[in-house]
Order: structure tokens, then C-alpha cells, then sequence
């Protein structure tokens, strides 16, 4: 609900709001220019007595005076009946320059509050600041969920880029887009007369009628300073009804032009304050200072209308549509998804389906945003979770075992719980056991006992949905074939062959960039951006479910470049490595943001074997000269497969590598990569004290004995590769 | 000024709809090309000595800026009464406003006057811009304003 509240006003706004939010920008530096421009004031005790006689002697035909908030003194006059008007100089009562309202202000001021549109124009602009003021609080609100509460609404931000980004800048410039916008509505209510009007005082019954007191004469024009004048008018001359007509900060009246009395006063009421107030607050006029900050926190307004969008994009893109979907309070079943790469949302949208064609009512959601109070008519509550690493919750069931701690309300509905995972890993579906262990614990009644999914399994998702359907008494087919990400035809520019003689095949291969017209790239259909440490999918021959290579190559580098080693009975890794340059295969990037180095200027450690140091030498290729960045690498012969022998002699020669440490297995040496990380163990430890970060990337055995050798490296310093782990400081991909 | 403006006929404005005592008189307001937003016009008759008698049309919609209209505003308070039913919209930079209204045939050649007061946004307020005496003579010939209004006509 407040997601919906905020993500479709801004949508639709985004357009009006950035036409809105950039002229505001533009407006906001004029009352500063203004007073830059105006003549500087140096009587401080000026009163307006004194600065109408002067102006009267230089104009005689002076009609009115008037003093901007700026401090610019205008006059307008009649001289020999042509009208006239400047801006005077209060210490002198000369004109320095002709008065000219400025067309280009004027043109702006037009756009921003009515788009020249007119009254109808108005509205519309009113509804953008509507539209703003609804995003400004709902994304509070939002953001105040993401941190975990108000008290941590400065927090440090994680996660992709983008939403950092996002989140940054409204946080930076929330406040004064919350006040511009709810001055500008209530700056359009007093337009169309919706706030009460002061009305000035009534033109006296009776005046003297007598005329020649000049503005020396007038008492109160003697006691009024300047800096609290607004305008004053002259009678006509020649009229001896007539009077001057004084306003000023403190309310308006008129004055006798024969005696010098004050004929009638009225000070300015409380809604006028208030509608002056909010005028100042949102033109700066008067409050300049003010207007320059106004103006710069409104450009965070157009920024957060393109990350925005951009936000909403991925997001859409990121999960299948589900059609059909129930509201959370009238559904009898509560589908609820955790996944890392978006693949268990086409199980969830297949059980969907087939649950809604058996006539009930669901309701599918991340587990993220688990909500039980709203499950008022849920009969049974179904998660389908993936695994992400070694246990953790996958990106969309981030804090789902925070919420079940302290919601109660769900555990009377039945739940069961779906694992996927991959056998080959040792931590099969160790979050979805996770999460079925909790909430056993926590007294939360079964449905059914735990399953899993291994690799995908159509197989045994039918099986397990017709296991479901005798519990739920309506049987299910669910025939699901996992949904292909859209992928591209790769193909191979290069290749380097290392291992021929160990009998272990293995080479790195270069593919090109997949061309996309500008079209294609509009629609989100290009290939997308991607950095060393990303997968890059392959689909082989025969098998729809892709196999993943973590890249040693970014965007930037205008090629896609893998290290893979054959597999003993391996179908992917036989066709790539039977793959000759022209020859192509299907292939699609998967981001994987954890693994990657941090945006600082920390030391490095990069530590694999094998296969794995393609990843860590995109790294050394992409790292700028002057970040200390170390390499560990373990291989079996330096003669055999010591991969990117070349780079890594250039890399520490432009110092993108600070020093390259190889361990070799089948030399006298015998040595492995945590041989080499003990042997290294004082430097490693005060790198780590320092706050370098660890990237580990090669097969499990060799993650678990680096683990293994840093926990003893670090045990001096009192760390541990968890503690280090926690902070994001040891990252590891393993395979 | 009751029974004046009963001797006339008068309703809230000085038009009489239908009365064979009145003929469409058609006043025409040319502006100058002043370069601001577009002018509020206040249309009104006052009798020789500057008594407002009645209001004849108010171009601009929003009755926060009346104040601005100074001598009509004096003249009425800023009563919305008085302009029920005669009001349009503003007329801009250059452009015209023409109007058709029954009126009193008293109204002519009796010494009555009509003024119209102009203001812009952010411009200097220009009350009686225009004062002209209504007589059958003066029909059809231009009178030239102040400083917003290039020419007033009206015509029988």
C-alpha cells in the first residue's frame, strides 16, 4: 500500500513534478540576484518621511512609492503625463535606473505556477505539488521501513547502487521539498479565494479637506522606518478628498493629506501574516538565503524522478507479472516468494495459477514484506524460498525471520514451506530450513512437512503440488518449465588454452559484446551493463537451465571474458571448450553486487585457484593505479595453467597490482594458496588490520581452507573471517 | 443615489435588459502591448462629480487583486455584488476587450462619466485609466489611455 502510494503518483508525475521542481530552481536564485543589484542601504534609522521628500523632490509627480522585500525602493510618477517609474537610491532620492519587470522572471514565474495554462494550468500545477508533497511523506515513511525505524533515518544505506542513490538524495532534500510543496497548495487555495481574506481598511467617511502637508509633515510616516514600508501612495493632485494611502508590515491605512492624521488604521490580521509568511517561505523573497536552499533541494526532485523510474523498471523487470493477484486480506492462501535471481517467482506464478483455476483466492508477495495482520481470510500460508550463499535469506525475504519474531498474529495459519536449492552445495536450501525450524519454534502449525526442490526440478514441484493438493483437498497439476532469461547469441573472439598436459582442460574465453540497436537498448532489451564479478549465464545445447561463469571483464572493457575448466562429464563446459572463435553460444548476465570490491580506497586481498581467478583479475584489470591490491593464486604448475601469466606481470608493472603471490601444487613445492596466505600471515593480518577487504573466489574445498588459514592469521588481532564477514569485508565465490 | 439610480432603472448594473428606454451600446477597450500578464479592467459610471453610480464590467476573475483596481475599490468596498454577473476574464498584453450592454438612454448626455481602472501583476496600479464623458456625440471616437489602455470607444 504505501509502496503503491508512492511508486504511481510518481510516476505519473514525474513529468510535471520535474517542470515543477527545475523552474523553482531557476526562480529561487532571483530574490538573491535582486538584492544583489539593489542599492545598498547605509541609514539604518531612514524613515519613510525622509525617503518621500527626497523622492518628491527629485519627482514631483511621484505617485507611489514601494519597497520590494529585496530592499529595492521603486517609484512610479507622472512627468508632463508620462508615466514613469525607477528604482531609486534611498540615500540620495535620485533614480538609478529605469524600473523594468524582468520578462524572463515573468515568463518563469508563468511556467512553474500555471504552465500559461491559466487557471486550469494552475490546478494541474497544484496537483503536482500534491503529488510531491504524497511522495515526500510516503517516501519517509519508506525510507523509515528500509533503516528499521525513525531513530535510524541517517543510518549508512546498503544495497544496489541505484536505490542508495535514490534514497541519499531524499533524505538530503526531503524537507525542503516538503515545505515547498505544501506552501505552494496553500499558495493556490489563497489564489482561488479558499483562505480567508483580509479585507484593508474602508476609505474614511470624512477628510479634512485641506491639502499640503507634505510626507515631512505626516507623523507616522515620521515614526515609520523603511525596512517596514510596503507602499505608499499619494492623493491625486489636485484633489482634496484624496489621501495617502500607507501599508506597511504591520497592516495599512490612510492619512490625511491636509492635517497629517491618521484618518484610519488597520493592522494586519492573522490569516494575512500567515499568507505572507508562506509567500516569503516559498518565493525567498525576503528570506533569499532561504530561496537559494529551497532551489537546491528542489533539484533533488527531478534526480529522484529518474532514479525513480529507473527503480520501478528493474523492479517490474525483476519478477513476472502476476495476473489475477488477490488483495492480501480477501485471500485463503498467502503465497509468499524469497528469492535472490527472480527464478522462484515463475514456481510461485505456475502454483498461482493453479491454485486460482482450483477456485481459490491468492495472494502473492515477497517474503520481505510479510504482513500478517492484513492475512484477515488466509486459510494457509504457502513460502517458497530460495537459498542465497551459505543459508542467508535471498534479496526479496530480507528480515522475514525479524518480522516472525515479533508478529504473532500469523502463527495460527497453516504453513508450509518449499526449499530450492542445489544439492552440489553444502547448504542445500539452508535458509528455507531455517525458516521451517523458526517456525516450529515459534509454535506455528504445519500444513505439510518441509520439501525441496533440487535444481529446478519440474519433477518434483509436481510431485510436491500433488502433495499439496490432497492436503488442501483439490488436486493440482503444476507443470512448470523455468522461465529462460532472455538471452543473447555470444560469440567467441578468442580463446587461450591452458591444462592440455595435466589433463585438465581449462582456457579463458573472450566473446564480443552482443550489438543492440539504440531501440532495443530503450526497451531494456540490450544486453545491460555489467562489471567483473557478475555471471554470465550460458544456456547449453540440450538443458534449459543455465550454468553459471563469473565474468573477468566489465562493460567497459567492450568484451565478455570467462575462465572455465572442463568438467568430467560436464555439458556446459564440454561446448564451451569445444567452442572455436566465430562459433557462439546463448548467454545472459546475472548481477552478483555482493562480489565485488568496495567503493573506497582500502587495501585488497584477492585469493582463488584454478578457474577462480577470473573474476579477481576483472578486479586487477578495472582497479585504478594507487588502490594497494594483492593477489593470491593458486595453481598447479606455473608451465600448465597459471592463467593470465602475462596480464598479471603487466598489471604489477602499471601498479594495478601492489604484489602477486602464487602457490603451485604440482611443483617440488607442493604448495596450495593457504600455504602461501601462512606464509604471508604478518603482512596479511596488518592489511586486514587496516581494513582491507578479502575476495575469495575458486571451488569450496579451497574457500573452506582459506577460511580456515585466515582464522589463524587473524586470531592475533582478535578477528575473526566472520566478524570480517558480517562487515562485508570477506566476500567469497565458490563453486 | 437610490432614487437616482431607481429613476434610471437601474439593477445592480447600469445595463436594462429588454427596456425600450435603453439601446446596446458596444464598448470597445484596445491595450497596449505593455509586456506583462494580462490586465484586470474595471468597467464603471460615476455622475460629474466622481460619485460612483454603478459598475458596467469587471474583466479578471479573482477578487483578491480587486484592491488593486483602487478607485472602484474605494468606490465599493470591493463589493462582489456589484460586479454579479458582469465579470470575464482578464485581457491581455495587446489585446481587446469588447463588450455589448443595454443601456440607459438617462445615462447619455446627462453628465455621467465612465472610468475604467487598470492594474498588471507586479506593475504600477492605474486607477482611471480612462475617464470619459457619455455623450451621443463622443460615440465612436477613440479616447486614448495612461499607460495599459492604447484606445476606449464606444458606440451606439
Amino acid at each position: 500500500m504505501l509502496r503503491a502510494l508512492h511508486k504511481f503518483p510518481g510516476l505519473i508525475a514525474a513529468v510535471l513534478i520535474i517542470v515543477m521542481t527545475l523552474s523553482g530552481a531557476v526562480l529561487s536564485v532571483l530574490p538573491a540576484w535582486e538584492g544583489a543589484q539593489t542599492p545598498a542601504r547605509s541609514e539604518p534609522g531612514l524613515t519613510v518621511a525622509t525617503l518621500a521628500e527626497r523622492v518628491t523632490l527629485t519627482y514631483p509627480g511621484v505617485e507611489q512609492i514601494r519597497r520590494a522585500p529585496s530592499g529595492r525602493i521603486t517609484a512610479f510618477y507622472f512627468d508632463n503625463g508620462r508615466p514613469g517609474a525607477v528604482v531609486i537610491d534611498p540615500e540620495t532620492g535620485a533614480g538609478v535606473a529605469d524600473f523594468e519587470p524582468s520578462a524572463f522572471q515573468r515568463w518563469m514565474t508563468n511556467l512553474h505556477r500555471s504552465l500559461f495554462l491559466g487557471d486550469a494550468g494552475r490546478l494541474t500545477a497544484a496537483a503536482g505539488a500534491g503529488a510531491l508533497l504524497v511522495l515526500s511523506l510516503s517516501g519517509l515513511m519508506l525510507t523509515a521501513r528500509r533503516v528499521g525505524g525513525w531513530r535510524n533515518i541517517f543510518a549508512r544505506l546498503r544495497g544496489p547502487l541505484m536505490g542508495r542513490l535514490h534514497v541519499e538524495v531524499a533524505r538530503l532534500t526531503v524537507v525542503g521539498l516538503l515545505l515547498s510543496s505544501i506552501t505552494a497548495l496553500f499558495m493556490t487555495a489563497s489564489t482561488f479565494d479558499l483562505i480567508p481574506q483580509s479585507i484593508g481598511p474602508a476609505f474614511p467617511a470624512e477628510v479634512s479637506g485641506q491639502t499640503g502637508a507634505g510626507p515631512g509633515n505626516i507623523a507616522l510616516l515620521r515614526e515609520t522606518p523603511v525596512k517596514r514600508l510596503r507602499e505608499l501612495s499619494f492623493p491625486y493632485p489636485g484633489d482634496p478628498t484624496d489621501v495617502f494611502t500607507l501599508k506597511t508590515g504591520s497592516g495599512s491605512g490612510y492619512l490625511d493629506q491636509g492635517t497629517g492624521a491618521t484618518l484610519v488604521w488597520s493592522d494586519a490580521g492573522p490569516w494575512q501574516r500567515l499568507t505572507e509568511t508562506i509567500y516569503m517561505l516559498h518565493t525567498g523573497q525576503g528570506a533569499a538565503w532561504l530561496g537559494l536552499i529551497l532551489g537546491l533541494m528542489a533539484l533533488g526532485a527531478p534526480f529522484m524522478a529518474g532514479t525513480g523510474v529507473i527503480l520501478w523498471v528493474q523492479a517490474s523487470r525483476a519478477r513476472p507479472r502476476i495476473k489475477g493477484n488477490v488483495a492480501a486480506g480477501q485471500a485463503d492462501t498467502i503465497l509468499l516468494v524469497g528469492s535472490e535471481g527472480g527464478s522462484t517467482w515463475g514456481f510461485a506464478a505456475t502454483l498461482h495459477g493453479a491454485l486460482t483455476q482450483a477456485g481459490h483466492s491468492v495472494h502473492v508477495d515477497a517474503m520481505a514484506r510479510f504482513a500478517p495482520d492484513r492475512y484477515t481470510n488466509a486459510k494457509r500460508v504457502i513460502l517458497l524460498a530460495a537459498t542465497y550463499g551459505e543459508g542467508t535469506a535471498p534479496a526479496s525475504a530480507k528480515g522475514f525471520l525479524e518480522r516472525l519474531e515479533t508478529r504473532s498474529e500469523a502463527r495460527k495459519i497453516p504453513l508450509a514451506v518449499l526449499g530450492f536449492g542445489d544439492r552440489q552445495f553444502p547448504e542445500f536450501c539452508g535458509y528455507a530450513i531455517h525458516v521451517a525450524r523458526a517456525a516450529q519454534e515459534k509454535g506455528w502449525p504445519e500444513l505439510m512437512p518441509m520439501a525441496t526442490i533440487d535444481r529446478q526440478s519440474p519433477q518434483e514441484f509436481a510431485r510436491w503440488g500433488r502433495a499439496l493438493g490432497e492436503v488442501i483437498g483439490t488436486p493440482l497439476d503444476l507443470s512448470h518449465s523455468p522461465a529462460i532469461p532472455r538471452s543473447h547469441a555470444l560469440t567467441l573472439v578468442s580463446r587461450r588454452d591452458y591444462g592440455a598436459d595435466m589433463q585438465a582442460p581449462a582456457a579463458i574465453l573472450r566473446f564480443a559484446l552482443p550489438k543492440a540497436g539504440v531501440f532495443a537498448r530503450l526497451k531494456g532489451r540490450g544486453f545491460g551493463r555489467f562489471a567483473p564479478g557478475d555471471l554470465l549465464g550460458i544456456l547449453p545445447d540440450g538443458s534449459p537451465v543455465p550454468r553459471f561463469y563469473s565474468l573477468a571483464s566489465g562493460t567497459r572493457d567492450r568484451f565478455l571474458e570467462i575462465c572455465v575448466s572442463r568438467h568430467p562429464g560436464g555439458l556446459c563446459s564440454g561446448q564451451l571448450l569445444n567452442l572455436s572463435p566465430g562459433g557462439s553460444v546463448q548467454g545472459f548476465v546475472r548481477h552478483n553486487r555482493a562480489f565485488r570490491p568496495a567503493h573506497n580506497r582500502k587495501p585488497v586481498i584477492l585469493i582463488g585457484a584454478g578457474t577462480g581467478i577470473g573474476p579477481l583479475a576483472g578486479f586487477a584489470r578495472a582497479n585504478r593505479p594507487g588502490r594497494p591490491m594483492h593477489l593470491y593464486f593458486g595453481a598447479r604448475h606455473p608451465d600448465s595453467d597459471l592463467f593470465y601469466a602475462q596480464e598479471l606481470q603487466d598489471w604489477q608493472a602499471d601498479k594495478r597490482l601492489t604484489s602477486v603471490t602464487t602457490a603451485f601444487s604440482r611443483t617440488p613445492s607442493r604448495a596450495w594458496v593457504q600455504d602461501a596466505l601462512r606464509a604471508d600471515a604478518p603482512r596479511i593480518a596488518r592489511l586486514i588490520e587496516d581494513g582491507a577487504q578479502v575476495l575469495v573466489c575458486g571451488g569450496r574445498d579451497m574457500a573452506a581452507g582459506v577460511a580456515e588459514a585466515l582464522a589463524d592469521i587473524l586470531i592475533p588481532a582478535g578477528l575473526t573471517p566472520a566478524l570480517l564477514k558480517a562487515e562485508a569485508r570477506y566476500v567469497e565465490d565458490t563453486y | 443615489m437610490k432614487t437616482l439610480l431607481s429613476a434610471l432603472a437601474l439593477t445592480t448594473a447600469l445595463t436594462v435588459p429588454g427596456l425600450a428606454l435603453a439601446k446596446p451600446v458596444t464598448l470597445t477597450t484596445n491595450l497596449n502591448a505593455y509586456g506583462g500578464d494580462g490586465a484586470y479592467l474595471a468597467l464603471y459610471v460615476t455622475d460629474a462629480q466622481g460619485t460612483y453610480m454603478g459598475s458596467l464590467w469587471m474583466a479578471g476573475g479573482k477578487a483578491k487583486y480587486y484592491e488593486h483596481l483602487s478607485d472602484w475599490y474605494r468606490a465599493t468596498a470591493g463589493n462582489p455584488a456589484e460586479i454579479d454577473g458582469i465579470t470575464g476574464a482578464s485581457v491581455g498584453a495587446g489585446q481587446q476587450l469588447k463588450i455589448t450592454l443595454d443601456l440607459a438612454d438617462a445615462l447619455f448626455d446627462a453628465g455621467y462619466q465612465l472610468h475604467i481602472d487598470a492594474s498588471v501583476e507586479e506593475m504600477r496600479d492605474s486607477p482611471s485609466e480612462v475617464v470619459v464623458p457619455l455623450t451621443t456625440a463622443g460615440a465612436g471616437q477613440p479616447v486614448p489611455g495612461r499607460r495599459y489602455i492604447r484606445d476606449f470607444t464606444y458606440d451606439m
